[in-house]
């Protein structure tokens, strides 16, 4: 009985028969699926074309990107100043909104036509809805949240590494026959590369054979919460509290160095358990991935979980009195002492140096500039 | 109403060692809980129970021992508890797993028709997030992911909305059942077991079903069935140790100005 009211997807497979995937070698070039809400391509589909463009040299094949939506055509144009070769586009009215079944159905048409060997998909509720259907239709692998992707040229396969058991350990994973072999990346774990609008490209025009009451999914509004949201994966400056705060209202004392810097709250697990700061600010495995240019952790003693969310940032600042913690081993300076005396007087300090008459023209408000550190 | 919800018993990651000379996994003493996401979804579950009338579910994959974790699941108020556990199931990875889950809905979908599957949002052990998706895809239900909230179901009419948590944004959508949700912690606050359901939990039966029970196929279950394999297990990077400025005794305002002067130095911060 589930099956016939259920197996929509499934059903079809099943209706054919299971075959097992054509032969690894009839798949060939590398994809990046580019996310986007309401026409705005999201970052990390970019930074995804920068590590695409290396594997596809690699391999000897172009990148290729996906582009799905409704009036997104523009989006080809800036797949291809990113780096992609040919784009795959299928814009209708069915894929305005972002849904399951639609985006799946788009994504597994265009793969078993085309065939390509690697898929890339960002990691985010977009991506992590669509991959695990994808490659559920599919019937082949996915590695999710991938900190590191390699390609054996010889081989082919992609070396796709990633943080397990809670970020206690990395793990290489291989798809050996299945294709495409899929995985998803953090954003702002690979670099973003450049933007170049003189790069040319061909678009590919696909139609969807989709009708809206196929679908059975409806949504029925968006709210946009401007006021709660925590944007600390587009954060530069990052001043992060944990368990060494021992006090919500001690959170206070970082407020007022982000305000000065410019920067976002961050906060460890313990200090999100304690409910001493909402679940928005909280970094590492559970949490968000950030790189900004600079990051704080004051009294964050630096469990694994939440190194492995900020240990690509460009430089690390980690005050604790605690001259054992581990994060004095990822921290690019670190103070050993109370931070209590040392977090006062840090934005004392900066408010003195970052207050020249020049700033007062643009409001005072200070920069970070990007520097070459790694 | 018939939910089932699919938990699953992982290692508390947050005391998993590792022992950087073997770079192996120190697993040994280290606690196993029930993945928290998944409790929020029995939680919710027992509460649409207690609202509509109906059944509560528990399916679990694992080795025996995940019969504790369906035991503790049990206290929350459900009616019965499946345990899918044999060898041929071992070493699935997400797409192998979601076969078999699927598999054995289908058998429980036949015995009392499913409305409704909870799924965590993630697990903690694996945090992949492919597993609930998968089923979805599998059984051909609604997938309706990171939900925080459950507006309004209509068994009648067959239809749920619920609200997804998005990055920065909350989505209202509406769906046809049956549907399968993950659902975040946000969802619902926990409560404390009743004396009733511990009494029942006690006294429950867990039932272990394996390959025989189900209908799939062998090949596609298990190592046999996982296209992905792990080929390497290594400690993470250590990243150049840098340096300490100040330490315990020095002068704050010292060491704050020595600090603020490196950034600077350094045009990480700079002025305009």
């Amino acid at each position: 009985m589930l099956v016939r009211r259920l197996r929509r997807a499934y059903r079809r497979a099943a209706v054919r028969g299971y075959k097992p995937p054509a032969a690894a070698e009839s798949y060939r070039g590398v994809w990046v699926l580019v996310e986007q809400t309401a026409g705005e391509g999201a970052p990390v589909s970019w930074e995804l074309m920068g590590v695409g463009t290396k594997l596809a040299s690699e391999l000897g094949v172009p990148l290729e990107a996906v582009v799905l939506g409704d009036g997104v055509e523009h989006l080809a144009g800036e797949a291809i100043a990113y780096g992609a070769k040919k784009v795959y586009l299928v814009d209708d009215p069915v894929l305005a909104t972002y849904r399951t079944y639609p985006y799946t159905r788009a994504t597994v048409d265009l793969v078993r036509k085309y065939r390509p060997e690697i898929l890339l998909m960002g990691a985010t509720t977009f991506g992590r809805d669509l991959s695990g259907a994808v490659a559920t239709e599919l019937e082949t692998g996915l590695t999710a949240d991938c900190t590191r992707l390699e390609v054996d040229p010889e081989t082919r396969l992609l070396k796709q590494t990633r943080p397990a058991f809670g970020g206690n350990v990395m793990a290489t994973i291989i798809c050996k026959k299945h294709r495409p072999q899929m995985a998803t990346v953090r954003p702002r774990v690979m670099e973003m590369p450049k933007k170049d609008g003189s790069r040319s490209g061909e678009v590919v025009r696909e139609d969807l054979f989709l009708a809206e009451d196929e679908i059975g999914t409806w949504v029925l509004e968006t709210i946009e919460e401007k006021g709660k949201a925590v944007y600390l994966d587009k954060a530069e400056v990052i001043v992060a509290g944990g368990k060494g705060l021992g006090d919500a209202a001690n959170f206070e004392l970082l407020k007022e160095l982000a305000d000065v810097l410019g920067g976002t709250l961050g906060a460890s697990r313990a200090a999100v358990d304690a409910g001493w700061i909402s679940a928005e600010h909280q970094v590492g495995q559970t949490g968000i991935t950030v790189r900004p240019k600079v990051y704080f952790a004051i009294g964050i003693s630096g469990a694994v979980q939440h190194l492995v969310g900020m240990q690509t940032s460009d430089v690390i600042v980690a005050i604790n009195n605690d001259p054992k913690a581990p994060i004095f081993k990822v921290a690019t300076y670190g103070i050993i002492g109370d931070l209590f005396e040392i977090v006062p007087a840090l934005t004392r300090e900066f408010k003195a140096k970052l207050s020249s008459p020049r700033a007062g023209a643009k409001g005072g408000r200070p920069w970070t500039k990007s520097l070459m550190l790694r | 109403m018939h939910a089932v919800c699919c938990i699953k018993q992982v290692p508390d990651t947050t005391e998993v060692k590792i022992n950087r000379k073997t770079g192996t996994l120190e697993r040994k003493g280290v606690p196993s809980i029930i993945n928290p996401y998944d409790v929020h979804g029995v939680e919710e579950a027992v509460r649409l129970k207690e609202k509509y009338g109906g059944t509560v579910t528990l399916l679990s994959m694992g080795p025996p021992q995940a019969r504790d974790a369906l035991k503790k699941a049990m206290t929350f108020g459900a009616d019965r508890a499946i345990l899918l556990s044999s060898r041929v199931f071992a070493g699935s990875d997400t797409l192998a797993t979601s076969y078999i889950l699927a598999e054995a809905l289908e058998k429980i979908d036949a015995e009392e028709r499913i409305d409704l599957i909870f799924c965590g949002k993630q697990a903690i052990d694996g945090d992949t997030a492919q597993v609930g998706p998968g089923i979805a895809t599998r059984t051909g239900v609604s997938q309706l992911t990171y939900v925080m909230e459950i507006e309004a179901v209509d068994f009648t009419k067959g239809e749920i909305i619920v609200q997804r948590k998005l990055h920065g944004a909350r989505e209202r959508v509406r769906a046809r059942l049956p549907a399968l949700l993950t659902v975040v912690k946000e969802i619902n606050e926990l409560r404390r077991a009743s004396l009733p359901n511990m009494i029942k939990a006690a006294r429950s039966e867990i039932e272990v079903w394996d390959e025989k029970d189900l209908d799939g196929e062998v090949e596609r279950m298990g190592l046999k069935g996982s296209p992905t394999a792990v080929t390497k297990i290594f400690p993470p990077a250590p990243r150049d140790r840098g340096e300490i400025i100040a330490r315990e005794g020095d002068d704050p305002e010292e060491a704050a100005a020595r600090l603020v002067e490196l950034l600077v130095v350094e045009k990480v911060i700079a002025d305009i």
